[in-house]
């Protein structure tokens, strides 16, 4: 489902001299685009200064990138019940200033997504204090609890676009099935955090010699593993549309890649923090660095950018989850998992670029082209007739994370310090500026 | 911060919060220091003067007898005024009162604290937040400094060396401080260290450690010099890592039988509190090769040593 961020109609607007990355055609060009009543009108090499109609503004971008805005497809919006750590304003300003024009909500609020009240609520709320596109992601089953599934029908038709029990895994392997062949009736995408709380325990980072010389309880690799292959063997089953909400060993990319062999209707995700860090960036007990799956060992970071490179992960997502301080600031056994990273995971993710891994059109693609494919959104593609959501961008300029300018309420950034390059100078949401940086390089928020 | 020191200290370090990041060369410099202070715990005066005027606070988390008294004795040989600090952890949820006692003890000026804490990293946590030197007196599964210093300093004065004995480390390793702690303190000190256990006790990459591991005490102690028990955690056990004790005994506890594979003089060492038939027979415990009692005297000297290393960082050191 789409909706306007602003009702009334955007000015026309134009980018040119761009450098044109499309994540649907996986290629790039020289170019502009057009914006005409909030969509594209015009993408091309021939969009050029010279060529627009009369009166049209026109922005030079002097060679920077001009793509569709990214789609993230798990943030953590703190509302409702949880505005201490963030709220849907301060979230929708922190991807604007990232460059995500869409983003998908974690349903395990306070209360959970479970109701399609709580539906039309996040809908109202982003409709008078969002600067992006907010899309429910709802329970799927009630309470969270992983017992009886949740009204998927009505929640559908309240609004969710997709169904997830957040950092929760469904443990019983019966409600699992017959969710997953419920939700195929509806055509609705089931989106798991595939874990095995068993295995986990009281498990806090990374099984292995790093966690056994810093005293730590381990997680294992099979605990992701485990539960995949059992949700892989019921998507068999059912026939559901499946997406694994977070990737992070090799074990787990095999499934995926199997499952897609054998044709299932099955995609994945990972982390952008599993994507770019290792678990030894953990040092001597870094809290901000305590994720849920944990980070991994840098054989396992590597195959992940591969799998993400060939394709067998579909999508990078921030798992953007501020915490505040007196849940970081504990001995890291007793810390909250999590980290915020909607702002940060362009520049994160462009480090992969640089260092070669991977090609500025891929990921763009799984940073925008296919969380839309998969959720069936018009965006996420520079096409004429999609959504003018579209960002700016120079990859190679540089700039350090500060934790403190960050827009989310909470500064629990894996990144503090970080020299990264490419910060987002411009974002547009159907047409409309929600966030520009200024010439002296200041955050302006429409 | 610090006060310029008249002359270059020989422990260059603020804080001891673990064994790892210490040098072979530190070690020593703390073993020796212990040397001296074992001679003075055993005069008739055993007073000393250069934690004088200095406040030492017990901060311990968690339980302890044995330690606490330990470093409690130590700081008040050396002059220091000790306070011991036990809190109460029914109420509030233990690490939500961490920085804030902390913070409040260290507004009282404190000069050293020794902190005890059940989960790994609460002492690093801490040291980073006060002006004074933190001593970790065990934290969680991660380190237990003083404890391998102890242990290093008894083995050190019976075998008269630590370089190229093999020492055998039996029992719970996974949940094990004090083996973390000595893996890596007689490994730079030399020794070939060896951990023995059931594979559910066994921390993952524990191979690459730089420790041989073995799952069976027949193979782990034949040709050992010492064998060091751990202590069982049964508090631990409720996760059935082992069947019974009964069974755990009968294949992990030290028994005069398992004994007899070790060599001839080896030294039986453990850190206390021990289950007496859990994982040691009370006739080894009690018997010629045990060095229990001496490693409970050793550890006061080795705590003299530590603090007065540390009161070189002080301000006005």
């Amino acid at each position: 489902m789409t909706y306007r961020v602003s009702p009334e109609t955007p000015p026309p607007l134009a980018l040119v001299n761009a450098r044109l990355v499309d994540g649907a055609a996986d290629c790039e060009r020289r170019g502009g685009v057009l914006v005409l009543d909030g969509d594209i009108a015009a993408v091309g090499p021939e969009v050029t200064a010279a060529a627009l109609p009369a009166g049209v503004p026109v922005i030079d971008c002097c060679g920077d990138v001009v793509t569709s805005g990214l789609i993230d497809m798990r943030v953590f919006v703190g509302e409702p019940g949880a505005e201490h750590r963030e709220t849907i304003a301060s979230a929708t300003a922190a991807a604007a200033a990232g460059g995500v024009t869409t983003l998908l909500t974690r349903p395990d609020t306070f209360p959970p997504v479970d109701e399609a009240a709580v539906v039309d609520f996040l809908l109202r709320r982003a409709r008078d204090t969002g600067r992006v596109r907010l899309l429910p992601t709802a329970a799927l089953t009630k309470g969270l609890r992983g017992e009886e599934i949740a009204e998927i029908g009505l929640l559908l038709q309240a609004g969710a676009v997709a169904f997830s029990n957040g950092t929760h895994s469904v443990r019983n392997a019966q409600v699992m099935r017959r969710l997953l062949a419920y939700a195929r009736d509806f055509d609705a995408l089931t989106i798991h955090y595939a874990v095995d709380e068993d295995l986990v325990g009281d498990g806090v980072m990374n099984e292995g010699e790093r966690a056994s010389r810093l005293g730590l309880a381990g997680i294992p690799r099979e605990a992701e593993a485990v539960m995949l292959d059992r949700d892989i063997r019921l998507v068999n089953l059912t026939g559901a549309r499946y997406h694994a909400a977070l990737v992070t060993t090799t074990l787990s990319v095999e499934v995926i890649r199997a499952a897609k062999a054998a044709g299932l209707p099955v995609t994945c995700a990972t982390s952008i923090n599993h994507l770019t860090l290792n678990e030894n960036d953990i040092g001597e007990y870094r809290t901000f660095l305590k994720v849920a799956p944990p980070l991994r060992e840098e054989d396992e970071r590597l195959a992940l950018v591969e799998a993400l490179a060939e394709g067998v992960i579909d999508v990078i997502v921030s798992d953007h989850d501020p915490q505040d301080v007196e849940t970081k600031r504990l001995p890291f056994a007793e810390a909250e998992f999590g980290a915020i990273g909607v702002e940060t995971m362009l520049s994160a993710g462009l480090r992969l670029v640089t260092s070669g891994h991977l090609t500025l059109p891929r990921l763009i693609r799984a940073l925008s082209t296919r969380p839309a494919e998969i959720l069936g959104l018009p965006q996420g593609r520079l096409a004429v007739g999609a959504p003018a959501d579209l960002i700016r961008f120079d990859p190679g300029e540089p700039f350090v994370v500060n934790r403190k300018k960050l827009h989310s309420r909470c500064r629990n950034t894996a990144f503090d310090q970080a020299r990264l390059e490419g910060r987002v100078k411009l974002t547009l949401v159907g047409g409309n500026t929600v966030f520009a940086l200024s010439e002296t390089g200041e955050a302006l928020l429409s | 911060m610090l006060e310029p020191l008249s002359q270059k200290p020989t422990f260059p370090h603020r804080h001891l919060l673990g064994i790892a990041g210490l040098s072979a060369q530190d070690l020593t410099f703390l073993l020796d220091l212990a040397e001296e202070a074992v001679g003075v715990s055993r005069q008739i005066e055993k007073k000393r003067t250069s934690l004088r005027g200095r406040t030492l606070i017990n901060l311990f988390f968690e339980a302890s007898t044995r330690t606490q008294s330990s470093f409690e004795l130590a700081g008040k040989r050396l002059g220091a005024d000790v306070m011991n600090m036990s809190v109460a952890t029914s109420s509030v949820k233990k690490g939500e009162t961490l920085l804030d006692t902390a913070m409040t003890l260290n507004a009282m000026r404190p000069d050293i604290i020794v902190v005890r804490h059940a989960k790994a990293g609460a002492v690093h946590l801490l040291a980073n937040e006060v002006d004074c030197s933190v001593v970790n007196a065990g934290d969680g599964a991660h380190e237990h400094p003083t404890q391998a210093l102890l242990d290093a300093l008894t083995i050190r004065r019976n075998k008269g060396r630590i370089e190229g004995l093999v020492v055998a480390i039996c029992g719970d390793i996974l949940h094990s401080r004090v083996a973390r702690s000595n893996i890596l303190s007689l490994s730079a000190l030399g020794a070939r260290v060896r951990v023995i256990g059931p594979s559910t006790l066994l921390p993952a990459g524990i191979e690459n450690m730089g420790v041989e591991v073995f799952r069976r005490m027949e193979e782990g102690l034949a040709g050992a010099d010492i064998v060091m028990m751990l202590r069982l955690q049964r508090e631990r056990m409720d996760g059935g890592f082992i069947p019974s004790l009964k069974e755990y005994f009968r294949f992990y506890g030290l028994d005069e039988e398992k004994l007899a594979l070790a060599k001839p003089d080896a030294l039986v060492m453990h850190p206390g509190p021990m289950n007496r038939g859990v994982e040691i027979a009370s006739r080894v415990a009690d018997g010629p090769q045990s060095r229990i009692r001496e490693q409970v005297e050793m550890g006061v000297a080795v705590r003299m040593a530590v603090l007065e290393a540390l009161s070189q960082h002080l301000p006005n050191g």
